[in-house]
């Protein structure tokens, strides 16, 4: 089969992986315990939009079943400067964050869009402060794997040894991201 | 559960097995010689064989290097990598290296025998000219370049096309020296001469015909390559027609300029996002190694279409 895409010119659009985001809850509570770091309260769901009126009627969906489940106030949408589109989504309990983000996706799956999705953004910061988040961890869709990301302020650059130490950290609960060159930074995440 | 939204291009599949059918039956021929021939061929084609792999594998140095281009880290070009990395994530591919070509010609081309050994490459004039979505767009189609491993392809390809010229022309000449041989015990010596040039003619013409033959074929294969990449770019960013948007300001801009540089390095197996072209090249699009500005908005035209409709 591969060998005629490769004749052919052909590739195939990747689908996502969504059900490793199961995985999140567990991964929470070994953070608090080890590292003291608590999430912050928001997630961010990112995928590119595409072109045409059936896309736009599912992301209008979306938004339809994120008012039913919880406060409408709570959801918050975003275009990043490289056009990809955020459902960042907020609440204290971080399991209905892990639930509503599993929505968004499996939502635009379950249309045909799984190509269109890019990643997931958990934000955590340390237990005791408020505020934004300083650690995430992101959800790969296609590659169905995590990685930790944690941004030092301003001059875009990353703190690689937590991030290092998280990912062990995290082994456990989590299939994380062995290949590191794909550990991409996301600067000027729109989640807090 | 997991549903694709878009049906393969029948039409461009059709076309792309032929040529390659086409190349193959070309290669065909020549082997027949080959065989026919015997060993002292086998000797001039593997050290075709060997020139071609050199070409291969250092196909991205080469490129490179014709294109004075320099490889950027991520600290360098923060907005290309980034841009790159969403691209790769969206794909599942390795992220391949990037480079910038310091030249105001707008362009961008993708080169390496493998996805790990792969380089995407723009022009500063480029980055200059397109917005970020738009230069996007042209990675996508560049990415697929890589994805559709279109430099091994192409290369085993224009390889088919020298051996077979190659074989046919040795052949006629080993046909030439048997036959000599032949004739040296019997007949008179100016009935062989005349023989000869009258063969060497002949075994010119033949094998000028295979070149130009396979040469074609290898041109229209470089044309589905060009619209298989703009179409599996198009569907990954999900944006056909920012794609169309930046071929129409990069054709644009390339056909108003002069452009040695690109067409010379275009022998090294890179694949440019559009052709630097000249007038005599758009005469005739049988021997162009890009569509048409028209075939390939039309493409992009009917993906967008394809997205508007339900289901």
């Amino acid at each position: 089969m591969k060998i005629f895409d490769v004749l052919l010119g052909r590739t195939k659009p990747i689908q996502a992986n969504l059900d490793a985001l199961f995985g999140l809850p567990s991964a929470f509570i070994t953070l608090e315990a080890s590292e003291a770091l608590v999430p912050s309260g928001e997630a961010g769901v990112c995928y590119k939009p595409m072109a045409g009126q059936p896309f736009a009627k599912t992301t209008e969906e979306i938004e339809g079943l994120l008012a039913v489940g919880g406060d409408p106030a709570k959801v918050r949408e975003e275009t990043d400067q490289f056009g990809y589109h955020w459902v960042v989504l907020s609440s204290s309990d971080p399991q209905a964050l892990v639930t509503q983000a599993h929505m968004v996706n499996t939502t635009l799956q379950e249309e045909g869009y799984g190509p269109q999705l890019l990643c997931s953004v958990f934000g955590f910061h340390p237990s005791g402060a408020t505020g934004s988040a300083t650690v995430y961890l992101v959800y790969l869709y296609k590659r169905g794997t995590f990685y930790p990301f944690v941004p030092l302020g301003g001059h875009e650059r990353r703190d690689q040894q937590t991030e290092l130490r998280l990912e062990i950290v995290l082994g456990n609960d989590l299939r994380t991201e062995k290949e590191k060159e794909r550990w991409m930074a996301l600067w000027g995440l729109p989640v807090h | 559960m997991a549903k694709t939204k878009f049906e393969v291009d029948r039409g461009l599949t059709a076309r792309m097995i032929t040529t390659v059918f086409l190349l193959g039956l070309v290669y065909a021929i020549g082997v027949t010689a080959a065989l026919i021939a015997g060993a002292p061929v086998v000797t001039v084609v593997v050290i075709a064989a060997v020139i071609l792999c050199m070409q291969y594998y250092f196909s991205d140095r080469i490129a490179l290097w014709s294109m004075k281009a320099e490889i950027v880290t991520p600290e360098q070009a923060p907005g290309l990598h980034a841009v790159v990395d969403r691209l790769c994530s969206l794909a599942d591919m390795p992220k391949p290296r990037v480079a910038i070509a310091k030249t105001d010609m707008p362009n961008a081309f993708a080169t390496g025998r493998s996805q790990k050994a792969a380089v995407l490459c723009v022009t500063t004039g480029l980055v200059r000219r397109l917005d970020n979505e738009e230069l996007e767009a042209v990675l996508a189609h560049e990415l697929s370049h890589v994805a559709h491993r279109d430099v091994a392809v192409m290369t085993i390809a224009s390889f088919l096309g020298i051996l077979a010229g190659l074989v046919t022309r040795l052949l006629f000449y080993s046909e030439l020296f048997g036959g000599m041989g032949g004739r040296g015990r019997g007949g008179g010596r100016n009935q062989g001469m005349a023989q000869l040039a009258a063969l060497e003619f002949a075994a010119l013409l033949f094998s000028a015909l295979i070149y130009a033959i396979s040469f074609l074929l290898i041109r229209a294969l470089s044309r589905y390559r060009e619209l298989a990449a703009d179409r599996s770019g198009a569907i990954l960013i999900g944006q056909p027609r920012v794609l169309a948007s930046a071929l129409v300001k990069v054709t644009g801009d390339i056909g108003r300029i002069p452009t040695r540089d690109l067409r010379s390095a275009q022998m090294f197996n890179a694949f440019f996002f559009a052709p630097a072209s000249t007038k005599g090249v758009s005469i005739s699009s049988l021997f162009a190694t890009h569509p048409s500005l028209d075939v390939r908005l039309e493409q992009l035209a009917k993906l967008e279409a394809a997205m508007g409709r339900q289901g």
